[in-house]
């Protein structure tokens, strides 16, 4: 049998396995966080009854895993369930945020992982000279600067001493793509100086190991220019880790983005998540990480299977 | 001289060191040396490691690998001088008027791309062809190489292709952009002896089809005889003696050069064997995981006390998968051991602490055997702890009486693995086995990585020490030169079985079956036309079948 269906179908199985994992390790998580929901809903002066009589209600006195079993089954229906704190279904609310937030992440990653990898080469091509030096000194600047400081800075700079962005990203359906574009221009921004320094220094990393081959030399005997040699002969060869970085941070970009969009009060899935975990709304939070799950679980599969792609022997076994 | 091709005059190459806790400092690696190269000739370089042969080679491409700085004299390559020309220049002429093969085709080729694009690569990029001409011109060179299936050959892989083939597919590359000059850096060194007189032959064939000049260079002075029409030999950066390939063969002027000629003229007296043999291989097979094929089938032999029993063969013929087998590493599916008169257990674990000192190894590559960062005292001494429980003075002097025999100094003990040369190590790792007091070391390519000279002093000292200790040595070798130097019996291996069994007179004399005959007709001799001899010989006994 060819080698590449079958790793491809067991990383397949292994990542639904993982979900599977991270599904029940979320559940048991929401389970120990302190507090009561039926509490938290009635308020400190309930009575023991009306206590026993929502927890009924919300299903509580059941077993857990009971619970455990019917929350998955729905999930996977894509009924999450209704919010404890408002009653309202969470995926349809979800929808939206999630859409808001995944767009931030397109634009980020847009941005940011061109600009890493053509950067990393650049600082390979001028290895241990001003131009690696500068890159790395900027993008290791960026990347030690904690994200709201970050934040605020560019936020003064870009909107309020220049009046370019606008400060607060605002978003809705009724905007076109420009529109759109214009308000996320400022989280964007930070969030590809928060990624971008990962991303180049792994690539420069990758590239430079791959540049001892001894092929390296084959291609440089042949007269070929310098940057052309290492886009053309080391980067095939250095694509699995860079990939793997590159996809880890996409997940980033999606999954960390919460101390962003609460500076830019960006309405995204991160706002959303911080507001109800303060309610204590038990599902909210369960829906919001099966979700970010999903999305790091399944962006890393995809790195791993680009990996396996990338592998020529793999591809062209004997 | 209108038909000049490369002139080198007065050369100097440096290099800066870094040595550890020292100032950087500069050492110069080639000094002095001069040479000219007509249009359409090969000029052989040879020497031993450090003799700055490569860098040389390379120099006519005036490209230094590392920190190497070529630093003085003149590099002129079709009249002009390219020592310190500006980078577009030499971009100009690298892959277009010279070329480079490289030893290790294997690590040359990029393993991402399709032999056919790397091929054509410098072709294209120079501009020289339309891509349609490259690609024939391609298949027409895999031809010349007699490569299989040329006109396919090129959509393949490097891993898809064997060695040998990879290593012609390098020539092949070199050759495409119709270079003036083509670098050969030790081409054929790191193919079994069956597979390198093939790519020898086809070296040849297309030197002499593309009237393509060349430095061809390797520490092999049988090969370089070849195909040089002249001979350069070379000694710590320096020229020693340059000549026609005869003058240089015939009647060597330098008494480096003879040495080199002389290498390997061991005297060994075969010695009888005794009634009862030391170690007894019966019908042993074996294999790898859940592989479904035996690497080793049905292997039966004798070793005897104080004598040397050598396995030869090609790479993958099954000679170390044996010495696996032997130590325990691996324990066969089928078949016996039988070691000093006892049955040996299979596998590792079951053998007593006796059983395990009375059977040592050395290794091909000495440096990865030792741990860097233990002195050599500390190496030698562990069997002496080990085994033996020596401790503090009593060990100590061991060790010395360990490196007497080795034929190292006093100075030796508190040095590391790092601060001894290629045969420094090899004598060390030695003084390791022997200090266990073993009746069988088994020796696994021990000479394979060191220059000629430096493996002839190894195996004269193995000699002696057999002489002095009793000890046996299975020793496992591809060199067919190094069996005739060291051996008491032979087995001559081919893929997982023993082809020819027994004492050496009686393996290295004819009638041979068809494997011994092609294994020993392979190895290159000292003489002018032996390369055709052999070939005309083969196509001789092929046409008679």
């Amino acid at each position: 049998m060819h080698p590449i269906p079958k790793l491809v179908i067991q990383r397949l199985a292994l990542g639904l396995l993982l979900l599977f994992a991270a599904s029940v390790m979320i559940f048991v998580g929401t389970m120990i966080l302190p507090g009561d929901v039926a509490q938290a809903i009635l308020g400190q002066n309930a009575t023991p009854e009306a206590l026993a009589n929502m927890r009924a209600s919300l299903g509580l006195d059941q077993p857990a895993t009971t619970r455990y079993f019917s929350w998955l089954f729905s999930a996977l229906q894509g009924d999450l369930g209704t919010a404890l704190s408002n009653g309202r279904d969470i995926a349809s609310s979800i929808a939206g945020r999630l859409q808001n937030t995944l767009f931030l992440a397109a634009v980020a990653a847009c941005i940011s992982v061109p600009m890493a990898i053509f950067l990393g080469l650049l600082a390979v091509r001028y290895r241990d000279r001003w131009p690696d030096k500068l890159i790395s000194a900027i993008t290791l600047t960026s990347i030690s600067l904690p994200e709201f400081l970050l934040g605020y800075v560019i936020m003064y700079l870009f909107s309020v001493q220049w009046g370019l962005f606008p400060s607060v990203s605002n978003i809705n359906d009724g905007m076109s793509f420009l529109q759109k574009l214009n308000a996320v221009a400022l989280p964007a921004m930070v969030l590809t100086l928060v990624v971008l320094a990962h991303m180049m220094r792994m690539t420069r990393a990758a590239i430079l190991n791959v540049m001892q081959s001894a092929y390296i030399e084959t291609a440089e005997l042949k007269g070929l220019r310098r940057f052309t040699l290492i886009a053309r002969h080391a980067m095939p060869n250095a694509i699995a880790p860079i990939v793997n970085v590159v996809m880890i941070n996409l997940a980033y970009l999606v999954v960390g983005v919460v101390v962003i969009e609460v500076v830019f009060v960006y309405p995204g899935m991160g706002q959303y998540l911080v507001d109800h975990v303060a309610k204590r709304d038990v599902p909210v939070v369960q829906a919001c990480g099966l979700i970010f799950a999903t999305i790091y679980i399944g962006l890393n599969l995809l790195a791993d299977l680009i990996s396996i792609l990338s592998n020529p022997r793999l591809r062209h076994p004997k | 001289m209108a038909d000049t091709l490369l002139e080198i005059k007065n050369l100097r190459i440096e290099a800066t060191v870094y040595a550890p806790g020292e100032k950087p400092r500069d050492v110069v690696i080639v000094d002095d040396v001069s040479l000219t190269l007509e249009r359409g000739k090969v000029m052989g370089l040879i020497g031993e490691s450090g003799a700055g042969k490569s860098t040389i080679g390379l120099s006519a491409l005036s490209y230094g690998r590392g920190g190497i700085r070529l630093s003085g004299g003149n590099i002129l390559l079709n009249g002009r001088e390219i020592r310190a020309a500006g980078a577009a220049t030499l971009r100009g002429l690298r892959g277009k008027e010279v070329t480079y093969v490289a030893q290790s085709a294997a690590a040359a080729f990029n393993p991402a791309k399709r032999l056919m694009e790397q091929v054509t690569e410098a072709t294209l990029h120079h501009g020289l062809m339309s891509k349609d001409e490259a690609e024939k011109r391609a298949v027409d060179l895999f031809r010349t190489l007699s490569l299989p299936d040329p006109e396919n050959f090129g959509k393949r892989y490097p891993h898809q292709v064997s060695g040998g083939q990879l290593q012609r597919a390098m020539t092949a590359m070199a050759l495409c952009p119709k270079p003036d000059l083509v670098i050969f850096d030790e081409p054929t060194t790191a193919l079994d002896v069956t597979t390198q007189i093939d790519v020898l032959a086809a070296i040849k064939t297309a030197i002499a089809e593309t009237g393509v000049a060349a430095l061809y260079i390797t520490h092999d002075l049988a090969v370089v005889a070849q195909v040089s029409d002249e001979i350069m030999v070379l000694r710590h950066g320096k020229m020693v003696e340059h000549g026609t390939v005869q003058q240089i063969i015939e009647a060597p002027r330098e008494e480096y050069t003879r040495a080199l000629i002389s290498v390997r003229s061991i005297d060994h007296q075969q010695k009888q064997p005794t009634p009862e043999p030391l170690l007894r291989v019966e019908s042993v097979s074996a294999r790898y995981g859940a592989m479904a094929k035996d690497v080793l089938s049905d292997v039966s032999v004798e070793l005897h006390p104080g004598q040397t029993l050598a396995l030869v063969g090609e790479s993958g013929s099954g000679k170390s998968t044996m010495a696996r087998v032997i130590t325990g590493l691996l324990p066969p599916r089928k078949g016996t051991i039988t070691f000093d008169g006892k049955p040996l257990p299979p596998a590792l674990r079951q053998r007593s602490r006796d059983e395990l000192r009375e059977l040592q190894m050395i290794y091909q590559m000495a440096d990865v055997a030792m741990n860097p960062r233990q002195t050599v005292a500390t190496i030698i001494g562990r069997p002496l702890e080990f085994y033996f429980g020596l401790r503090g003075r009593k060990r100590d002097e061991r060790v010395q009486e360990l490196l007497d025999a080795i034929e190292l100094g006093k100075g030796f003990a508190d040095r590391y693995p790092a601060e001894l040369s290629g045969g420094q190590k090899q004598r060390v790792c030695i003084a390791r086995a022997l200090a266990a007091k073993p009746k069988l070391i088994i020796c696994d390519e021990v000479t394979s990585a060191l220059d000629p000279l430096v493996a002839d002093g190894i195996l004269k000292l193995l000699l002696d020490l057999q002489a002095r200790e009793g000890v046996a040595y299975l020793f496992i070798t591809h060199d067919i030169a190094t069996v005739r130097a060291i051996a008491d019996s032979i087995a001559v291996m081919y893929r997982g079985k023993v082809q020819r069994y027994g004492p050496k007179d009686q393996v290295l004399t004819p009638p041979f079956d068809a494997y011994t005959d092609l294994l020993l007709s392979s190895v290159p001799e000292m003489q002018l036309g032996w390369l055709e001899k052999v070939l005309a010989h083969r196509r001789m006994t092929s046409a008679g079948n």
